[in-house]
């Protein structure tokens, strides 16, 4: 039988796992450029990409034991090039591609934004998508597996590529697309947070029985570099046997360990009064990381020595010399990202100012507890265990303050699930899930996070300078599973032939009561909007343009994990699918 | 061009002369493609040279690839270059720490070391009967047959693992660390 391999497609790094039969997943180290023609392999393939011109990196420099020289490079050497090429480095593709702010499909990075002179600096070179950016680092995935196992090629295994939980239908479309652009014709989708609790069952085996029973809630808090996720999962006695529910997932929060990062280079950078360069600049955030571990480890020192070398040959002399010390470094991360906070407290968000430049949404509350504690009111449910993801959480002090503020929040004890690598659990979880779903383990149910509504225009008469109250139509209610159709009941809906036709379309996450063909105000608690859905329905046989053809709605949760709306004409002589719409949107 | 035509010139273009090179005569080659996956990527590919066998210059390529890499993360050929002789200790100090730190990321990732002979040293060992001379050094005279008596003076160091790059071809290596240039605006 085929393998399974899990990959993770993550904001700063991407990993690959695999797992064959009965085995436990085992992750796969990637090979990659790591230094000017230097290839070696790295646990994860830092997601960036660098697009540099023949005078900026030789295209030598950047060839692949699979490929011959190149013109740009993702992985190690992409990123730490890339610090003093700013103006060539796609980052954090993954959260331009859930950005709804810009045309996702356009080649816009590296973003410019408001800053003109980057367009000079550019001169022409090269930009991307965001989903030409995400297949580039899926494309060096699979190579560099396909070199690694040339007898078991990629693309004829199958293949679970994790999204955020709280991806839109368009970002997670968009997911498929780039994968495609890859060279994976197919591929499953699955929820970050899903695949780091299935790696914590890959890791407990049969023994995560004992560890959680029926009515049990477990928060899972990911924390990556650049991105925040929770969800919550539910353990249900279903005929006397376990089962799990994946029963809320959060926003896509832009904040991570990078941002704690950068407070502490800051902090560092106040006992140092000389200017850096950028290459000093990065060494000092690197420098700050390694000293985070130190400082929020069980066992921290009293301060923390950092020294940064001079940029020229000459050493000794030169050194910057600072330190941190442990109670200033641990008001800055833990109280100043992880305060306490009151059980059902609001993150604190910006008011939009005037002219908003289009940007990375992100978040402007740095607390981390804040976010959790409106994620958690906002649901009503407090959870009874924790599993930590991601890097930043191997800090044990952030580990203890969020499970010292559940167990104030709940009032009671909140169990610490031992996870797997917190760097790998992903990829992990991912291959662990597809040996699940050949009947090798038991699944996480859940289905759609959201509901999803299309905008219905009231009729009432036209008045100038009102637009006519919409009603969103619940098209997709919350919990669908993959492969299931919903049709609606029949509603006075039509599609003009000749024309575009264009809905507008909406997401809740609280409003699990809403069935399919439930009208609400769009505007009704939970709603929030996501870009529009249209479709042009060509002029063909009787149909002229013009004509109004009366449809009804269905929607469809792909097995790939991808919502499809389809408009079904009544007279059953015609169905249209509904296309996500990408432009850009006036914010 | 007949489309079929264009699509074989397509993977030449793409395939000549790159990995089949390394592979034994007569095997089958599937074209593996990362290229194909991404936009425009064909015109990123340009012509890999042909390598060239195992000699004394892949030996010196190596030795200047490992140096380059120390010198990239620890700065150790910038050290190792310096005069010394009238800095203050503590100024060597500074910069040690940091160079340390970045030589010994380069260990922890190509190498993994550990004691030819376990044990501490300054303790009493015995070198048993058909011991390696290349692995254990006999310091003074040995009468007799092992095994010896003696005292573990320095327990040797074992690469396990060694895990080194790969290395491109086309790259000069001589290029130990490229002169840096800021731009001015």
């Amino acid at each position: 039988m085929s393998r399974v391999l899990g990959i993770d497609l993550g904001t700063t790094n991407s990993a690959l796992a695999t797992a064959r039969d009965d085995q436990a997943p085992v992750a796969q180290p990637i090979a990659q450029v790591v230094g000017p023609g230097e290839i070696a392999e790295r646990p994860t393939l830092p997601s960036f990409l660098l697009l540099p011109s023949e005078n900026e990196v030789p295209p030598s420099h950047l060839q692949l034991p699979w490929s011959g020289p190149m013109r740009y490079a993702v992985g190690t050497f992409a990123r730490d090039r890339g610090a003093e090429l700013p103006h060539r480095l796609v980052a954090s593709a993954k959260s331009w591609l859930c950005n709804p702010a810009i045309d996702r499909t356009a080649q816009v990075l590296p973003f410019r934004g408001a800053q003109r002179e980057l367009d000079e600096a550019m001169q022409g070179g090269e930009r991307v998508s965001p989903v030409n950016a995400s297949a580039r680092y899926l494309a060096h995935l699979r190579a560099a597996w396909d070199d690694a196992n040339p007898d078991e090629p990629a693309d004829e295994q199958e293949v679970l590529v994790t999204v955020p939980a709280s991806f839109d239908p368009v970002a997670r479309e968009l997911t498929v697309v780039a994968a495609r652009e890859a060279g994976f014709d197919k591929v499953t989708l699955l929820e970050e947070p899903q695949a780091a609790f299935y790696a914590y069952l890959a890791a407990r085996g049969e023994a995560w029985r004992k560890d959680l029973s029926p009515g049990d809630v477990v928060l899972v808090c990911d924390l990556g570099g650049g991105t925040t996720d929770f969800s919550l999962i539910e353990v249900r006695d279903d005929g006397g046997n376990l089962t799990l529910e994946r029963i809320a997932v959060g926003d896509h929060i832009l904040l991570g360990g990078d941002n704690m990062d950068l407070a502490l280079a800051a902090l560092a950078q106040r006992g140092i009064d000389k200017q850096l360069d950028a290459l000093q600049q990065r060494a000092l955030v690197y420098a700050a990381r390694s000293a985070k571990e130190a400082l929020l480890s069980d066992a921290p020192p009293a301060s923390v020595p950092i020294s940064i070398l001079a940029r020229g040959s000459k050493l000794v002399g030169g050194t910057i010399k600072t330190k941190l010390e442990r109670e200033a470094a641990e008001a800055l991360l833990v109280d100043g990202f992880f305060p306490k906070v009151a059980a059902g407290a609001k993150a604190e968000r910006r008011r939009s100012i005037g002219l908003k430049e289009l940007g990375l949404p992100y978040a402007h509350d740095p607390a981390i507890t804040r976010h959790l504690a409106e994620f958690l009111g906002r649901f009503d449910r407090m959870p009874t265990a924790v599993l930590f993801n991601g890097g930043v959480m191997k800090a044990k002090k952030l580990q203890d303050r969020i499970v010292e503020l559940l167990r104030t929040w709940a009032g009671r004890d909140v169990t610490v699930l031992a996870g797997a690598d917190l760097d790998l659990a992903v990829a992990l979880g991912a291959a662990y899930y597809g040996q699940a779903r050949r009947g090798k383990g038991i699944r996480i149910r859940g289905g759609t996070a959201r509901a999803y509504y299309i905008g219905i225009e009231s009729a009432m008469p036209a008045i100038p300078g009102f637009a006519p109250p919409v009603k969103a139509l619940c098209v997709a209610p919350q919990g669908l599973e993959e492969g299931s159709t919903v049709e609606l009941p029949d509603d006075e809906l039509g599609v003009v032939v000749g024309e575009t036709s264009t809905f507008r379309f909406f997401a809740a996450a609280t409003r699990a009561d809403d069935t399919a063909g439930t009208l609400v105000d769009a505007d009704a608690a939970g709603i929030a909007e996501l870009d529009p859905v249209e479709k042009l329905v060509e002029v063909e046989g009787d149909r002229k343009s013009g004509d109004l053809v009366p449809v009804r709605l269905e929607a469809h949760i792909t097995e790939v994990g991808t919502l499809e709306l389809w408009c079904v004409a009544r007279d059953g002589h015609g169905r249209w699918k509904l296309e996500y719409s990408v432009r850009e949107r006036d914010a | 061009m007949h489309p079929i035509l264009a699509f074989l010139a397509f993977w030449k273009v793409l395939f000549g002369g790159k990995k089949v090179l390394a592979l034994p005569e007569g095997e089958k080659i599937e074209p593996k493609v990362v290229e194909r996956v991404v936009e425009k990527v064909t015109e990123k590919v340009i012509e890999k040279p042909a390598p060239k066998a195992n000699t004394a210059a892949n030996h010196r390529e190596g030795a200047l690839a490992l140096l380059a890499l120390l010198q990239r993360e620890g700065r150790f050929v910038d050290f190792i270059s310096e005069q010394i002789d009238g800095a203050e200790d503590a100024d060597i100090g500074a910069a040690v720490r940091a160079v340390h730190r970045g030589c010994k990321k380069v260990f922890d990732q190509i190498l993994s070391l550990e004691p030819v002979m376990p044990g501490e040293e300054e303790t009493k060992v015995s070198v048993p009967k058909g011991f390696d001379p290349a692995e254990i050094r006999l310091i003074g005279e040995a009468k007799g047959d092992a095994p010896y008596k003696g005292t573990l003076r320095h327990h040797g160091w074992r690469a396990v693992e060694t895990k080194l790059p790969s290395l491109a071809e086309g790259v000069d290596r001589t290029v130990i660390a490229p002169a840096e240039v800021e731009l001015s605006a």
